[in-house]
């Protein structure tokens, strides 16, 4: 495997040109005892362990314009511009892909992506009543932007206090008490999302596979019963009637146990403890308590929101995390790759919990390098049948319903029709979105999406006005600057496969495309432009990110 | 020739424009007389319903709540005073009273109900309608829309059966959203030609499933857009050629104007052009607070009207002993009320309710205790399997079918489940 050797040192190289870039504002928190080259070096070899335990070959790497896409739709959100791509492509590998991710990752599209991402996990794609969905991107906006340490933006969260829109951090806890439920939704959330680990079914009785204990989930809530509620009302000058104002979360007067009863009808008390850590249950600020706590490690193993976030992050990059789901963390769901978790938790600990700097470490890896097409070396690597995941080559995984619109703005410039600026783009977003956006409405607060695959997405991608509007013609539209440049028709089927595909057509596509338009005679040029540029956009190698 | 296979020529052939087979079925002789086909509706009471307040009453036990029992059409059945017209039709109802379950949480009790499986991190297990479009995929040739409809989106998938059986989700009236314009339409056949050799470039360069499972989507999408069966969904709308009255207003009025009354009824108008499974939600049914007061004047009104009106219409059909009928929840409530006037999550004893499906119905099958906090000594209790394998028996799918999951895994059908004996006879 001396192939392989070559690689990882020209690769090595590359993670010491990241980190050498990683050096700029926003690393301040970093520790410099941690090496980054090392770490990526013990993931690859992890990895690389175990493929050759389970005896698969790895994929190449990918194809720089394959790479090139799916990095943009994962740091961006969005497929790059044709400018984006050709830019791209005139840097050599692999300054090219070190670079990328370094400017990816200080780019306005990285914040947006990762704002919406978490605003998603914390209140939902509907939002509920009295939330405000302005104040939660808010929050995560300042977070991404300036790369706070996670810790500390899970502390803010959980600690929150004060008006919905002056600080969106409070925006979590209003979405995830809706009901007066004594803060039960919002223990249960918090463990899920920060925690990694699902304990919503101990409310009522012991897990029956993890070892969390019904006493535990209570000891958990009670540091949740000093949130307090206000939602406000005023009257509507214009109607004489009561209506919404803003929501607040304030400080509850509360000390002492909380009480819960055990199946057999028994009542127990629970005080505010966590793992082994327990607090003066006097204490007028257990929510801060209970932030500081988070950092703590638990006994050897570091501490859970670091392993938790690091679990999702890999699963953000690869389709896959090392356990799934990823948050259902714990003895009963051994993960598939157990020191590379560990190593990279501890290390992102180390780091200062540096968000950017754990993404680094990602996209260096040599698993993230490759390409999505296998081969029969290592079909067998195959988790959506169930299989435990190997990283031997991308999993090819769809868009979400936000990176494909993103996307569609993107390929067509079909925002220059939007008036209003940003927060009228945001508007429209979000009301394309609600389509997709089915609440179950009960005490977990679940939604689903139509955005999966099926047929309302179909459907949507073939005859909403949203298509309309990116195949338009219309001038100031992508497809009229494409058609009134000079240049051949060659040139133009190029232009469009470029936009949407991030590629250019094989010979073979081609001479079927140039065949197809030509029985169209001159009469209907403009429509079968329109219609391959229809086709492209419909197309699975669209969609899907690979 | 089957519209369902139009694009696996495509990836053969080369000419250019295969795409019309897309709209074959425009001119295809349609069926005059069709063969009775049998199907399914599921009732979905998102939430978990407080069966014990609906169909299995504990007067006189603390737990018992502030519902009275009446009498139905079966002598010696009693159910909720709030739901009179079901009592009516009750001849063609039955009551599984002796439901153990084990999942007491959303998620995992409607995967559970679903599938008839407890969640498993490695495999996703197909949800019933995903079977049941699966085991009818050669007899249903005349059917231009997916063979599982899901008015208001209950969750669940085709799991390891593939996205070609995944259920047809649609808002909670029975509404489609963006449905074709004429331009669209008359546009189609070039794009379809067009897409088609960007999406077998793209499988062909070997990259999972995924790439293939879109085409097998676009397909179905295709035959749906292009199909005069659409009408099924509008109410006010007709095809006769597929035996579909536009529905009165006394029809749209009997069955309720809600979203579950109207998606009912859209449910009747799929099965009778040949769907063979239905799932129409209410949601709602989580009431941890204030359950009488919601259940009194919200609920059992709509539940009542909708439920009756839909087995009295398909009995006046003809169509009762075709269409075997599901109703439940995720799982059903606690007996003891809480300080909230509500009740929680109970898996381990609540009710089921079926019908039609040609099954011995007017029964009560099973019993819990006085205070409804346990099955009754000597009463069997029943799993998922066993509602989805009574279900298997009134559709006449073989309960010794096996599929096997992407790994190679044998899953049976119904997890096993044994239909309910006194329900089949």
């Amino acid at each position: 495997m001396h192939m392989t050797g070559h690689r990882g040192i020209i690769r090595n190289m590359a993670v010491g040109m990241v980190l050498a870039a990683a050096c700029g504002p926003g690393s301040e928190a970093a520790d410099s005892a941690v090496d980054d080259s090392a770490v990526v070096a013990f993931i690859d070899a992890q990895i690389e362990q175990a493929w050759r335990d389970n005896e698969v070959r790895p994929s190449e790497q990918a194809p720089q314009a394959e790479w090139v896409r799916r990095v943009y739709l994962d740091l961006a959100g969005r497929i790059p511009r044709v400018a984006e791509i050709q830019e791209a492509f005139e840097d050599d590998e692999p300054r090219l892909r070190t670079a990328l991710v370094n400017r990816l990752l200080e780019s306005s599209d990285f914040v947006r992506h990762f704002t919406t991402i978490w605003t998603n996990e914390c209140i939902g794609r509907a939002t509920p009543r009295r939330v405000s969905r302005r104040g939660m991107e808010k929050f995560f906006r300042e977070a991404f932007a300036r790369n706070r340490p996670w810790n500390d933006v899970v502390y803010d969260l959980i600690t929150a206090e004060g008006h919905f829109e002056e600080n969106g951090a409070v925006n979590y806890i209003l979405a995830q008490t809706q009901m007066r439920d004594d803060g039960v939704q919002l223990t249960a959330k918090t463990a899920r999302l920060f925690l990694g680990v699902q304990i919503q079914c101990t409310q009522c009785h012991n897990h029956p596979f993890n070892d969390w204990q019904q006493k535990q989930f209570w000891e958990l809530n009670s540091f949740f019963r000093q949130v307090r509620r206000i939602d406000h009302r005023r009257v509507d000058p214009d109607t004489g009637r009561m209506v919404d104002d803003y929501s607040e979360v304030v400080r509850r007067d509360f000390t002492g146990p909380v009480f819960f009863e055990k199946r057999s009808g028994l009542m127990q008390v629970a005080f505010p403890i966590l793992g082994d850590e327990r607090i003066d249950p006097d204490s007028e600020d257990r929510r801060g308590e209970l932030g500081r706590l988070l950092t703590r490690s638990q006994g050897d193993a570091p501490p859970l929101i670091a392993t938790a976030l690091v679990n999702r992050m890999w699963a953000h990059f690869f389709g896959y995390g090392f356990t799934r789901p990823v948050d259902d963390m714990g003895p009963h769901n051994a993960p598939s790759h157990p020191d590379v978790l560990d190593r990279l938790a501890r290390e992102f600990v180390a780091s200062g919990y540096d968000v950017r700097r754990l993404i680094r470490w990602i996209c260096s890896t040599r698993a993230y390098s490759l390409t999505s097409r296998f081969g029969r070396h290592n079909a067998a690597d195959d988790p959506a049948s169930g299989e435990m995941p190997l990283f031997s080559h991308m999993y090819v995984r769809a868009m979400t319903a936000e990176q494909l619109y993103d996307s569609l703005i993107t390929a067509t410039g079909a925002h220059q029709s939007v008036r209003g600026g940003r927060d009228a783009q945001r508007r429209q977003r979000r009301r394309w979105m609600q389509q997709f956006v089915r609440t179950f409405d009960n005490d977990e607060n679940a939604e689903t999406t139509t955005f999966n695959g099926t047929i309302p997405q179909a459907l949507m991608l073939m005859n909403s006005e949203l298509t309309a509007r990116a195949v338009s013609a219309e001038p100031g539209s992508f497809l009229y600057d494409v058609l009134s440049r000079p240049g051949s028709d060659t040139e133009r089927v190029q232009q469009l496969y470029l936009a949407a595909l991030s590629r250019k057509a094989t010979r073979a596509e081609l001479s079927r495309m140039r065949k197809i338009l030509r029985s169209s005679g001159p009469d209907g040029r403009v429509a079968a432009f329109q219609d391959l540029f229809w086709a492209l956009l419909n197309s699975n190698e669209f969609i899907l990110i690979h | 020739m089957k519209r369902r296979h139009f694009l696996q020529h495509v990836l053969t052939a080369a000419s250019v424009l295969p795409a019309c087979r897309f709209l074959s079925h425009l001119t295809a002789h349609a069926a005059t007389v069709r063969a009775q086909r049998k199907a399914c509706i599921l009732m979905w009471m998102g939430g978990g319903p407080p069966t014990i307040d609906l169909f299995d009453l504990k007067p006189g036990s603390k737990n018992g709540g502030e519902f009275t029992p009446i009498d139905t059409a079966v002598p010696g059945i009693q159910i909720c005073e709030h739901l009179p017209e079901i009592a009516k039709v009750f001849g063609d109802l039955s009551l599984i009273r002796s439901m153990s379950t084990r999942e007491a949480d959303h998620t995992r009790g409607r995967y559970y109900m679903h599938t008839s499986y407890v969640p498993n991190p490695t495999v996703t297990h197909p949800t019933f309608g995903s079977v049941v479009s699966y085991e009818f995929r050669d007899r249903l040739d005349d059917l231009q829309i997916p063979a599982f409809v899901s008015i208001g989106a209950a969750g669940g998938d085709a799991g390891f059966l593939g996205m070609a059986h995944a259920p047809f989700v649609v808002d909670a009236s029975g509404q489609i959203r963006n449905a074709p314009s004429e331009e669209n339409r008359r546009r189609l056949p070039r794009r379809l030609a067009m897409l088609e050799e960007i999406e077998a470039g793209f499988i062909r360069s070997r990259r999972g499933d995924l790439p293939q499972d879109h085409l097998s989507v676009y397909r179905n999408a295709v035959n749906l857009m292009t199909s005069d069966q659409m009408a099924a969904f509008s109410p006010q709308r007709s095809a006769p050629r597929w035996g579909l009255e536009a529905e009165s207003d006394a029809v749209m009025e009997r069955y309720g104007q809600n979203g579950f009354g109207r998606g009912l009824l859209v449910a009747r108008r799929l099965v009778q052009i040949g769907v063979p499974f239905v799932e129409v939600s209410m949601n709602g049914w989580d009431l941890h607070q204030n359950v009488f007061q919601t259940l009194r004047n919200q609920h059992l009104p709509q539940l009542d009207r909708g439920v009756s009106a839909l087995v009295s219409d398909l009995r006046d059909r003809g169509m009762i002993d075709d269409v075997v009928l599901v109703w439940m929840g995720e799982f059903g409530r606690t007996p003891r009320i809480n300080q909230n006037v509500g009740r929680d999550h109970w898996a381990s004893s609540w009710t089921v309710m079926m019908g039609g499906g040609g099954l011995r119905n007017g029964q009560v099958i099973g019993a819990t205790d006085k205070d409804g906090v346990a099955i009754a000594d000597g009463s069997r209790s029943f799993l998922p399997g066993d509602i989805w394998a009574t279900v298997a028996h009134a559709l006449g799918i073989p309960l010794n079918t096996v599929h096997t999951s992407r790994r190679g895994r044998p899953m049976k059908l119904a997890n096993g489940g044994t239909p309910v004996k006194e329900l089949i006879g």
